[in-house]
């Protein structure tokens, strides 16, 4: 009887990852699925705060796509250990703050540190040539394969025939006439192969799944970093820069304005962090703020805050503060008229 | 059998999973685990990771703003 080889399968919840693990699975393949976890990643988060998503499924589509698969799916925590690939990318950023090509190949390194780990053959990825602008172009996917370190154990079933033979075609671990030639940024090839499979409810092929693609989170990422003055962060700092709207007035301090009760909901939970303003006469958000306020900072804060709240076009309305220090002070203040908030304090 | 609990609040997905995989990684066949979540999709998603890592969901359900899975670790 044949050896059964063992594959690790980058699932990222997207169409690709789901069939060219399934290729592997139709091969025979015993495959477990790998996701990394980054802190970026769009999975989930804004659906399980704003009001306005509840309608979307709250689905997970890596574990979804490992449910369809029939797989395990190991998710790892790599928040920590990304920092470095996101302040000193190697080859640098994309259109915004994203290092597509620095963090596949990290995450290939991870899954190769995995496989060496767990006894795993080789790793399977859903890349196809020419798919993204950054990461997926035909001259940096040997890049991948070079630096990541796992050289001819990455195999990438979607687009394999027009690339070197793997160790696992050569050594006839797999049936390189059974693996695709998929190429370019046409997904017709893919949407057929799901069908083929009987893939219907998969994640969006279109859609991005991290928000360093984003360009208006770069900019709230980008002004963290020049308020603080040192490219750092932590998870608490990502999570934040997901929700409500973000304002500036001046540099030394930024305001989290809740945009609906969802989120009201999630900031409360930061209130043991942040300095924070209520409106308690009206209904209104809840702001955090980030930094170190004078008293009349905190009036002017107060006022920019309760521009948001139904007390918007009162002559007064009143606020609780609440200090880092736990210190509680109410006062009453006119709401900011809208013309005197400035558009560039904006984030 | 042990009876353990983790507290995932405040965390979104898929950090209340990654949490209820690492304190599932130290216990034992027959172990029971209670989840408590406030990530409403920790319902659809913590059920869903117990079902293709062949751990049990004794009961889930939601008590004010907490998501609450209880677990028997199976495998």
């Amino acid at each position: 009887m044949s050896a059964q080889y063992k594959a690790i399968a980058l699932i990222s919840g997207g169409l690709d990852s789901l069939l060219a693990a399934k290729l592997m699975l139709e091969q025979g393949i015993h495959v477990e699925g790998i996701n990394f976890y980054t802190g970026f990643c769009v999975e989930g988060h804004t659906h399980a705060i704003r009001k306005k998503d509840k309608a979307k499924p709250k689905r997970n589509n890596a574990l979804w796509s490992a449910e369809q698969l029939g797989i395990k799916l190991h998710i790892i925590d790599i928040i920590d250990e990304y920092k470095d690939v996101l302040i000193n990318p190697k080859h640098g950023y994309g259109a915004n703050m994203n290092p597509c090509l620095d963090c596949k190949i990290f995450m290939v390194k991870k899954a190769k540190q995995w496989m060496q780990e767990n006894d795993f053959d080789f790793i399977v990825s859903g890349e196809v040539i020419g798919q993204r602008p950054m990461s997926q172009r035909k001259e940096l996917l040997p890049v991948v394969v070079r630096e990541s370190g796992a050289n001819d154990r990455l195999l990438r079933p979607l687009c394999a025939k027009n690339l070197a033979p793997t160790l696992p075609e050569r050594e006839g671990w797999i049936d390189r006439d059974k693996l695709k030639n998929f190429s370019g940024r046409n997904r017709k090839p893919q949407m057929a192969l799901a069908a083929e499979f009987g893939f219907e409810d998969y994640a969006s092929p279109a859609g991005g799944c991290c928000f360093l693609t984003d360009k208006n989170y770069s900019d709230k990422l980008v002004d963290l970093w020049q308020a603080r003055n040192r490219k750092e962060y932590d998870l608490d700092d990502i999570m934040l820069l997901k929700v409500g709207r973000h304002i500036r007035p001046q540099a030394h301090y930024k305001l989290i304005v809740s945009r609906e009760d969802g989120e009201n909901k999630f900031l409360n939970g930061y209130k043991k962090q942040f300095a924070s303003i209520e409106i308690i006469s009206h209904p209104g958000p809840l702001t955090l703020v980030d930094g170190e306020l004078t008293d009349n900072d905190f009036i002017f804060a107060s006022r920019i805050a309760a521009r948001f709240s139904q007390g918007r076009d009162t002559d007064s309305v009143t606020v609780k503060i609440i200090r880092k220090n736990g210190e509680e002070q109410q006062f009453d203040i006119p709401p900011l008229p809208v013309s005197e908030i400035k558009q560039e304090w904006y984030i | 059998m042990g009876q353990y609990t983790l507290d995932a609040r405040n965390s979104l997905c898929p950090m209340p999973v990654i949490k209820t995989q690492n304190k599932i990684a130290e216990l034992q066949v027959g172990d029971m685990l209670e989840v408590t979540c406030t990530d409403p999709g920790a319902l659809n998603d913590i059920p869903a990771w117990c079902r293709i890592n062949g751990h049990l969901v004794k009961k889930s359900y939601v008590s004010g703003d907490d998501v609450i899975i209880i677990i028997q670790v199976n495998a």
